[in-house]
């Protein structure tokens, strides 16, 4: 095992993407010459030449489109889009064409993309660059959603989602770009349609994604010293999701909360929420909390933006309440 | 109309067989959607038939489609079997989509046509990216996407047209200028109505031509066609032409004077052109009369073999929405 950032590990994924199938090539604004927004692609024009990482112009809904063509015609494009926030401007390519072309042609065209963009807060860069949006399209059928936590995962969910026949969008948490970890061997296969234990417990299900798994992670060891073994679900997938994980989970802990950086009302956690409900309702002995992000648009003031975001503190407490609730 | 004394008959009766087909088909789509049988949104082309069959007359095999919603015409001129369109729109199982996409979504892709796209302007960043992929495997392939006049207000047009020619791609953006964008006419959404003009920002070859006249529309598609096919580059053709019936079936037509309808008219491509071809001797009025008959059968056929079709089966709804039942997971 070799330690190395996530950034690095998202530039070998795609380093190894590019090698494998000359069919591959990476396109996006400042990919090239500037070597990504987020520094994940620098060094690759170099390697592969400005014809396979291409810089685009400001033209989000006109690249992804792009994208999707090239995708139906043979190529297996990635597509960085900066941030969730500036992917609004191609939502219609993704949800109208790429979502839509497989099933509105009767099944004679598929859309195998990959469209990589960062997300979540932290950062103190605001409102339009901070959402979590990652349920606008995990509430998409057609696509898919990932959301890679681990170093691992950040360069084993490429390939997997290259080799779908569909397109698959994934959500990387800007702040974990630094994060270190351990990276597996060269050939390590990862299915990333399963959720994963990142921590065995019996007390209380944590059920989150992305950015708030290391915050669960900080909370599940810190009500360790009080005795609460806290189980914590990365979904890994969040479209589609994998049910059977959380359901098994929470039959064994009988309580459960959803950490999830995007807002509460009408967000993920309000499916899994939902989910736990329906197929899980008799194992519960406490009522299913979320813990989210306050309703507002991210605010700039470090302690506004703190106070906004699902955080440790908030995930201990959720937690304490739930185990006192013990039958 | 451009005089052609090369025209070989064969072609020309080819021409007009094509616009025959689109326009019988049509007038009988008409009638089928007031007794039922076709639901959803209905928008003919009756008028424009010369912009989609002269147009493709020049297109290659190999070569791409992408088109709007009002897109039955592309459909027909590119070889798509009647059937298949009017089974689609009756939504049965024999349908060229299955019944999943209707009137807007034609989809044919052993014939190139890479659906018909409701979203305006939607359909070209697609085009573009097509081209994109051809130039990549160097293919000599080149891209020919239609839209309306109304497409020209949308960001994606802008975009697309910078980055076509930014990465030297070959798409003919084609403009079927009807002179509304549903019912908002053309000097009411541009502040500058010259729409081939919108080339020149973006250092793109462009024309207009006369969207009433096939040959016309024929010679100056094999232009752009095979500008871009030799430069490698995209290509911007405006056809100006006129729809004679209502934006959709339901449209009360409160936006357009019907003197402006009637002047159309008298350039009716399905008058025009046998009339052109009669002076030129190259078919007679029985001729007409008789491909007349014979494409009305075809049409006729094709609505039996609808009507006869089966439906598809609701357990299949599901179906294509991804490539394999991944879904099961959830």
């Amino acid at each position: 095992m070799t330690v190395t950032t996530y950034r690095e590990a998202v530039r070998e994924a795609l380093r190894e993407a590019l090698a494998a199938d000359e069919r591959v090539f990476l396109m996006g604004e400042d990919v090239g010459l500037y070597g990504g927004a987020y520094a994940c692609s620098r060094g690759l024009l170099e390697e592969f030449g400005p014809e396979r990482v291409r810089d685009a112009p400001l033209s989000e809904s006109a690249f992804v489109g792009a994208g999707i063509g090239a995708a139906i015609a043979g190529m297996r494009p990635i597509v960085e889009v900066m941030t969730v926030n500036f992917s609004l401007l191609a939502l219609d390519q993704i949800v109208n064409n790429a979502a839509a072309i497989r099933h509105m042609s009767g099944g004679q065209l598929g859309v195998p993309l990959v469209i990589r963009m960062a997300t979540g807060a932290g950062r103190q860069v605001a409102a339009q660059h901070s959402h979590s949006l990652e349920v606008w399209y995990a509430h998409v059928p057609g696509i898919k959603v990932l959301a890679p936590v681990t170093v691992a995962d950040a360069r084993g969910m490429l390939a997997p989602a290259l080799a779908d026949p569909d397109p698959v969008v994934i959500f990387e948490h800007a702040q974990l770009y630094p994060v270190e970890g351990e990276l597996p061997p060269q050939g390590d296969v990862c299915d990333p349609w399963h959720a994963a234990i990142r921590r065995p417990g019996r007390d209380v299900t944590l059920v989150t994604y992305g950015g708030s798994v290391p915050k669960a992670l900080a909370a599940a060891e810190a009500v360790a010293a009080e005795g609460i073994e806290v189980e914590v679900i990365d979904l890994r997938s969040l479209r589609p999701l994998d049910v059977a994980t959380i359901l098994e989970s929470v039959g064994r802990t009988r309580r459960a909360t959803v950490v999830d950086e995007g807002w509460r009302t009408c967000g993920l956690a309000a499916e899994i929420g939902s989910l736990i409900a329906e197929g899980g309702f008799y194992d519960l002995d406490a009522p299913v909390t979320r813990i989210c992000t306050a309703e507002v648009p991210i605010p700039y003031a470090r302690h506004l933006e703190e106070a906004a975001l699902p955080g440790v503190e908030r995930i201990v407490a959720a937690v304490r309440e739930l185990a006192g609730l013990r039958a | 109309m451009t005089a052609t004394p090369a025209l070989a008959r064969g072609h020309a009766v080819d021409l007009l067989r094509h616009m025959l087909l689109v326009r019988l088909f049509e007038e009988r789509s008409a009638e089928l959607y007031m007794e039922g049988k076709i639901r959803g949104f209905l928008h003919l082309a009756i008028g424009q038939e010369a912009v989609a069959v002269g147009s493709l007359a020049a297109a290659a095999e190999t070569d791409r489609i992408v088109a709007a919603y009002r897109e039955h015409a592309h459909a027909l001129a590119r070889g798509t079997p009647p059937a298949a369109v009017m089974a689609e729109m009756f939504g049965k199982a024999t349908g060229c989509c299955r019944g999943r996409g209707g009137s807007m979504h034609l989809f044919d892709v052993a014939r190139g046509l890479y659906g018909g796209n409701a979203i305006v302007a939607g359909g070209l960043p697609l085009a573009v990216g097509l081209a994109l992929a051809d130039s990549l495997r160097r293919l000599p392939h080149v891209t020919l996407c239609f839209f309306g006049d109304g497409a020209v207000a949308e960001g994606e047009f802008h975009e697309s047209l910078n980055l076509a020619a930014l990465w030297k791609l070959p798409v003919v953006f084609l403009c079927e200028n009807n002179r509304y964008a549903m019912g908002t006419a053309l000097e009411r959404h541009q502040a500058m109505p010259f729409i081939h003009r919108k080339a020149s920002a973006y250092g793109i070859e462009s024309a207009v031509v006369d969207g009433m006249d096939v040959l016309a529309v024929e010679a100056a598609a094999r232009l752009a066609v095979e500008t871009a096919r030799g430069s490698g580059r995209p290509y911007l053709l405006e056809a100006r032409t006129y729809r004679f019936r209502a934006h959709s079936m339901y449209d009360p037509e409160l936006y357009r004077p019907k003197e402006e309808v009637e002047r159309w008219k008298a350039r009716d491509p399905l008058d025009t052109f046998p009339r052109s071809l009669e002076a030129w001797g190259l078919v007679t009025a029985d001729d007409v009369r008789a491909m007349h008959a014979d494409v009305a059968g075809e049409v006729e056929a094709a609505v039996a073999a609808a009507e006869a079709a089966a439906w598809e089966p609701v357990a299949d709804l599901s179906r294509d929405v991804l490539a394999a039942p991944t879904e099961a997971v959830a």
